[in-house]
């Protein structure tokens, strides 16, 4: 082998490996320069959002600390390694040396990196303790991960919805162009007032999930039968997205976080907004609608809530999702659909509707299958029925 | 007594020789890494642009749970059971594995757990779709039936590592030349002896897992069903009692790999032997209690969350001592650039960065937004991808003219390196921007924001996915039409009991043993490595 | 360290490539069987492992027998043996630590102990933390209508009057009986090359093992019938099968092992210094001893 060829072997190394560096370092390094003079809270695109929470600063400050402590590392390291590569060649006549044990050198490259580890755990304990600390919070929302939606509930004040996908499934399977916010769009959003402690108890219905709000530097599993708690104080209003990070199944990627924040006195009025729909909502169940009525508002209702598993076509996908078209259950005695649409099927992720969906949608929707994709069953559920058949339980 | 191999597939099949049994696992976790790599080229297709093209969420999830699965327990794993049997026999002196019977079985039962494994992709209700860390209740109550093959492959994955390392113990143990002392014993020997040890102790623990998981499936147990007073989070400490082991497992043997090629390119003895294995033995001893550091998000009070994120951190420690002991043995060498060392010192610095991050994950406050995200993802591939498959790599080039008396074409192995190395990097170095910027795992479609990079880590994806067919070709090549070699040592600085057998060495070596009192350190001597051609056969 | 003058190096082998079979085929039928409840390709599976275990072991004697294995394989075989018993240790740790993490985190937790103060509240309306858990938060929430149901009574010291009806004391007597006789047959063979007196003690040995058995499945069917505890009566009927039972088969395999070794002993295949099958089977027993006692202080006691 010609020593020239392997020389520029060596370059080529070096050079990789400087640019390698050099590119991390300046990706990283300008984009902590912007976020420094914007203050930007959108997901830069190279590092970890600043965000917008007390608790996301430090966060983000123990991230870079411990990064630059890394590089600092990784640059002695690599520095004393590329050194070696270059003037203890073989190819320029360099000869080994006799020097395989030094007990000084071992114990100094022992000792040094655990005061090191020292200096990096002192801040990340600060940070874990005021992590931890849920105490003092205003409000409490209990929030529910379910497949595959977020369901939040005001503790106390009787407010509670479901929060869904509004991405269309034609943006998903590219038959639409996709929109700005492309599955990180949902129908309710969460809504919390600025410059409070919120508290979040989280808790999953079905399987484990994970909520996830970057701009917050919250994230916490939705386990299944326990709670689990997490807060945030977010300094500045705006809409903020964020996802479920622990897999769930075939949705995981579809049942993304978006929360408002709003000035206080705004929030408020949210709230008793949000109260009032409820009572509105619960009114209607003593109206009795025309079959239209329900069949439209439940087409939409049960493209939101159905349509991830049984599909919009009513087709399902067999055999983990049976098609609703044709079924026997959608087009026998309206019981039965009852039972199912109300209760679910225990053990299978079809889940109890019942306590999710308002009497009004969930009648609506029945009344939708019953009638769609040539169930033509031509009856009605009306939102009293659904109303007799729960409390009948 | 010594005779050749015997006719036929007769001789694969029935075969007791460390050689064939070892040469039986290469292959076969190649072949799995092939199958592996596969599936990771779906995921990769699929998330090339935003919007679901190829394949509908539910089957990507079972893609990326096989590709998991598979390269772990069917690719990585036995690759490196397969060295320890070609080599640990020829770097002890000694004539064969322990219990040569018991090495044939533990590979057997490997094709079929494999087989029955990737069939469930072709069942009523898919293949495991649960993530390669299954946890439950998405791998019990919401699982499909095709679960309960999972949990009985595993079961004889777990039965194959248990014999695998059985057998690798009493070989080591037992079995050594007189005069291989254990401080005499080569590296690689060293780091797979407590690699054997951390598999014995932990895939029982994998077993009671996935048996747990068959009894609440099945039979109405409680384990992990709150409803009974079970927990769904016992899973996952039972399944990281496992798992963080494991991924030393993972990469242990592949350090004892570097600890062997780096010396013999720098033409120098490796530096600070003995600190190197008290090294090992440490991160063997703190991989059993770091566990929880996967589980920072569950809700672990802050005593038990304090507590794993500083043992966590503490194996950086020994880690670096590898590290500074192989830059060391680099430093005053005299270094040249072959296939095997290009590999191995891309290596090293691919892992330690994997490592960084390693430790920037193990920092409980902001694993807040690295946890569950491509940065975790680009973690592991490094320590992993760079690391295992790195080393193996770096293995074969080194070893191959040994195994079959040809040599491998360099200017073929350096452009498998290059590509290798760059399309590597094309393909990771991005995701830690993405874990970053927000992007989860197990995302079968994701926002648009994430668009550009998801395209360039594709795009590397399939360069370095390429670059494993030059691997291939480069070793049919040689096995085939490469050039013979018969002097027993292949690389001038190499020193070692293999390195002085016939090139190939004859399918019974020592069949008795060679006498190595007079070895002084755990390097041979130069007259020593004269002086013990002979002891191979006589 | 080794100073044979000759390696053993084995011949090539049939046995393990049908053994892999066989284990594949009794692993594939146990999917098939769950999932479809049929279970007869598992059964053919398991039958072919036992013939196949029979073969081997039968090579194993056979080549022992004619002198073929050297003092190093033989201390293969050892160190193969404790490293198995080790391996088992593990799988035992597994399920004692569930049972550990069931009882004193999980469950306080859920009854609303440190971080889990919002659980009884918002979920398991009602629930307490007490063990024995009779009375599942599942019950606690859905009465009669919960999937589990705890058991009436627990199966926990039931104080001094009631001891002699009290079968685990009975069995932890029979067991710990056993870890003794098997000794006395052991001393008795290698101090003294008393075959009689062996095969004797190893008699008793087998036959405590199998009262053991006995005293258990009694003890299942008492929990079945009396006590209402189930395999299904949430954590407490989980973890007190799971634990009981897999000490159960191991019970089984150890009492196989050493019924073996009788009949090897009756053929005249032991002498004083070669009987290396029976210690392995009598250090098999020692731990299985062990982990009862575990059992008995951490299922039944405490
Ligand atoms: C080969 C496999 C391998 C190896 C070796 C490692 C090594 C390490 N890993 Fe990694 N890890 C994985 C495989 C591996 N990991 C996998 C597969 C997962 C994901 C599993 C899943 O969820 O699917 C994971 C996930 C994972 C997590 C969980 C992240 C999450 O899900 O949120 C954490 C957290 O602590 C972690 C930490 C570490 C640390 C601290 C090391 C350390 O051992 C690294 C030590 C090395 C160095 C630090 C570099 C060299 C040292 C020096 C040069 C000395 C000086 C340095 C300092 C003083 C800083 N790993
Ligand atoms: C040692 C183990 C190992 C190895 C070697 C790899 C190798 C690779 N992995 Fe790995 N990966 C894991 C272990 C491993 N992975 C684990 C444990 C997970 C987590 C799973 C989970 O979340 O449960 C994961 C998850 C994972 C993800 C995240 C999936 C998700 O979260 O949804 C991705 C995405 O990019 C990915 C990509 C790749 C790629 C591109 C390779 C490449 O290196 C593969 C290259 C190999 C080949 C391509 C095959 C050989 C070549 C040919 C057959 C030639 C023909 C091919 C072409 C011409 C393209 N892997
Ligand atoms: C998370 C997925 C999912 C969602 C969302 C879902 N279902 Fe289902 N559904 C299922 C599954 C799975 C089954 C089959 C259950 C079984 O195994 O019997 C099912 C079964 C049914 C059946 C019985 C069909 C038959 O022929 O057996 C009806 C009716 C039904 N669902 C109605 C609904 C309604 C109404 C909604 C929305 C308000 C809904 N489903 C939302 C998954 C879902
Ligand atoms: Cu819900 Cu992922
Ligand atoms: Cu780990």
């Amino acid at each position: 082998m010609n020593s020239l060829f392997l020389r520029t072997e060596k370059r080529v190394i070096l050079r990789k490996t400087l640019r390698l560096f050099s590119l991390t370092f300046l990706a990283l390094s300008g984009v902590y320069v912007q976020a420094q003079q914007e203050e930007v809270s959108s997901t830069a695109l190279l590092n970890m959002p600043i965000g917008v929470s007390t608790i996301s600063h430090e966060i983000y400050n123990l991230h870079m600390l411990i990064f630059w402590i890394c590089v600092v590392i990784g640059v002695g390291v690599f520095g004393a390694m590329l050194w070696a590569m270059y003037f203890h060649r073989k190819s320029i006549g360099h000869e080994a040396e006799n020097w395989h044990e030094h007990l000084g050198v071992e114990l100094v490259w022992t000792i040094v990196p655990i005061f090191i580890l020292v200096a990096m755990a002192w801040p990340a304990t600060k940070t874990l303790i005021d992590l931890y600390d849920t105490s003092d919070a205003e409000i409490d929302i209990r929030v529910t991960g379910m497949q595959w939606k977020w369901q939040y509930e005001y503790l106390g004040e009787g407010v509670q919805y479901l929060s869904e996908l509004s991405t269309s499934l034609d943006e998903i399977y590219n038959i639409e162009p996709k929109g700005e916010f492309y599955l990180q769009e949902v129908n309710n959003h969460l809504v919390i007032p600025v410059d409070t402690k919120v508290r979040f108890l989280l808790t999953g219905a079905d399987v484990i999930h994970s909520f996830w709000v970057p701009d917050f530097a919250i994230k916490k599993d939705a386990i299944p039968g326990y709670i689990t708690e997490t807060w945030v104080e977010v300094t500045q209003t705006g809409v903020y997205r964020g996802e479920c990070t622990e897999l769930c199944g075939q949705g995981h990627a579809f049942m993304p976080v978006v929360v408002n924040v709003v000035e206080k006195d705004e929030y408020q009025f949210w709230l008793a907004e949000k109260k009032q729909e409820a009572l509105d909502i619960a009114a209607l169940t003593q109206v009795t609608f025309t079959m239209e009525e329900l069949v439209e508002r439940g087409e939409e209702a049960y493209l939101r809530s159905c349509a991830a598993c049984h599909q919009a076509n009513g087709q399902g996908i067999p055999p983990a999702f049976p098609a609703l078209a044709g079924s026997a259950i959608v087009t026998g005695p309206v019981e039965a659909h009852l039972e199912i649409g109300v209760n679910g099927v225990a053990g299978t992720v079809m889940q109890a509707f019942g306590p999710l969906l308002s009497e009004l949608d969930l009648a609506a929707i029945l009344t939708y299958q019953r009638n769609a994709w040539g169930n033509d069953m031509g009856d009605v559920v009306q939102p009293i029925d659904v109303y007799n058949y729960i409390q009948a339980q | 007594m010594a005779h050749g191999p015997a006719k036929g597939i007769t001789r694969w099949l029935f075969t007791t020789n460390h050689k064939d049994i070892g040469t039986l696992y290469l292959w076969f976790s190649f072949a799995m890494f092939i199958l592996g790599g596969f599936f990771a080229m779906v995921i990769r297709a699929e998330l090339f642009e935003p919007g679901m093209q190829l394949v509908r969420p539910e089957f990507f999830n079972q893609m990326t749970t096989m590709h998991g699965l598979v390269m772990v327990f069917g690719a990585i794993m036995p690759s490196f059971v397969g060295l320890a049997n070609w080599m640990i026999p020829l770097m002890i002196g000694a004539p064969d594995m322990a219990l040569p019977r018991m090495n044939n079985l533990s590979f057997w039962i490997l094709p079929p757990a494999f087989l029955m494994l990737a069939s469930t992709l072709f069942m009523e209700g898919g293949g495991p779709n649960f993530g390669w860390t299954f946890y439950a209740p998405l791998s019990t109550t919401y699982a499909p039936d095709s679960v309960n093959f999972f949990i009985f492959a595993i079961h004889i994955m777990g039965a194959s590592s248990i014999m695998g390392s059985i057998n690798i113990v009493a070989t080591v143990l037992n079995m050594r030349a007189p005069g291989m002392t254990m401080m005499k014993m080569p590296l690689f020997v060293w780091t797979w002896l407590i690699t054997a040890f951390l598999l014995i102790a932990v895939m029982p623990v994998l077993a009671g897992a996935v048996t747990m998981m068959l009894m609440d499936i099945n039979f109405g147990t409680a384990f992990f069903d709150a409803a009974g007073g079970g927990d769904p989070v016992l899973f996952q400490h039972i399944f990281w009692f496992f798992g963080h082991p494991e991924v030393y497992i993972i990469i242990l043997p592949a350090f004892g790999v570097i600890s062997e090629i780096i010396p013999t390119f720098s033409r120098k003895p490796l530096f600070g032997y003995a600190s190197m294995v008290y090294a090992t033995s440490a991160i063997a001893f703190l991989s059993f209690i770091v566990w929880a550091h996967h589980m920072f998000l569950v809700g672990i009070p802050i005593s038990g969350q304090l507590y794993f994120m500083y043992a966590t951190m503490l194996i950086a420690v020994p880690t670096g001592v590898k590290v500074f002991n192989w830059v060391s043995t680099m430093f005053r060498g005299s270094i040249s650039y072959e296939t095997p060392m290009l590999f191995a010192i891309a290596f090293i610095v691919l892992f330690t960065l994997g490592g960084f991050t390693g430790l920037m994950l193990s920092i409980a406050p902001s694993d807040v937004q690295y946890h569950d995200t491509y940065f975790v993802v680009a973690h592991f591939h490094y320590v992993m991808v760079a690391g295992a498959v790195f080393s193996m790599s770096a293995a074969v080039y080194y070893w191959l003219p040994k195994w079959s008396g040809r040599m491998y074409s360099e200017a073929m192995g350096k452009l498998h390196f290059w590509v290798s190395f760059i399309g590597f990097n094309i393909t990771f170095f991005p995701q830690h921007f993405l874990g970053l910027a927000g992007m989860p795992r197990r995302y079968a479609d994701y926002a648009l924001q994430f668009a550009d990079w998801n395209m360039v880590s594709s795009i590397g994806a399939f360069i370095y996915g390429a670059s494993q067919i030059l691997f291939l070709y480069n070793v049919v090549a040689t096995i085939v039409a490469g050039k013979k070699v018969s002097e027993p040592k292949t690389w001038d600085g190499a020193n070692g009991l293999e390195w002085t057998l016939p090139t190939p060495p004859p399918y019974h070596t020592f069949t008795t043993p060679p006498d190595l009192r007079d070895l002084h350190d755990h390097q041979l001597t130069d007259d020593q490595m004269e002086e013990h051609p002979g002891s191979a056969t006589h | 360290m080794s100073s044979e003058a000759e390696y053993y190096v084995p011949e090539q082998s049939k046995m393990p490539i049908l053994m892999a079979a066989s284990l594949g085929l009794a692993a594939y039928g146990g999917g098939h069987w769950m999932i479809t409840g049929e279970g007869w390709i598992c059964l053919l599976g398991i039958a072919a492992i036992a013939v196949m275990m029979y073969a081997w072991f039968s090579t194993v004697i056979d080549e022992n027998i004619r002198g073929l294995p050297n003092a190093q394989l033989k201390r293969s075989y050892v160190w193969g043996m404790s490293w198995f018993i080790f391996s088992e240790v593990m799988f035992f740790a597994a399920f004692f630590g569930a049972l550990f993490y069931l009882r004193n985190i999980a469950m306080p937790w859920l009854g609303g102990e440190g971080v889990g103060v919002n659980n009884p509240v918002l979920l398991w309306n009602g629930f307490e933390a007490e063990w024995p858990l009779l009375h599942t938060p599942d019950q606690a929430l859905n009465g009669e209508d919960a999937r589990f149901i705890g058991a009436h009574e627990s199966l926990a010291f039931p104080g001094w009057s009631n001891l002699l009806h009290w079968l685990p004391l009975w069995n932890t007597i029979v067991l710990i009986s056993s870890s003794f006789t098997v000794h006395i047959a052991h001393h008795a063979l290698k101090h003294g090359d008393n075959r009689k007196k062996f095969n004797l003690w190893l008699g008793i040995t087998v036959a405590l093992g199998v009262l053991f058995l006995i005293l258990q499945v009694a003890e299942y069917y008492e929990a079945y019938t009396h006590y209402g505890l189930k395999l299904t009566s949430g954590i407490y009927g989980t973890t007190f099968f799971m634990l009981t039972g897999f000490h159960g088969v191991h019970v089984t395999m150890g009492t196989l092992m050493l019924g073996i070794q009788l009949v090897r002993s009756y053929k005249g295949q032991f002498t004083s210094d070669d009987h290396f099958g029976f210690e392995m089977a009598s250090w098999y027993w020692h731990f299985v001893d062990v982990v009862w006692v575990m059992l008995f202080f951490f299922v039944y006691i405490l």
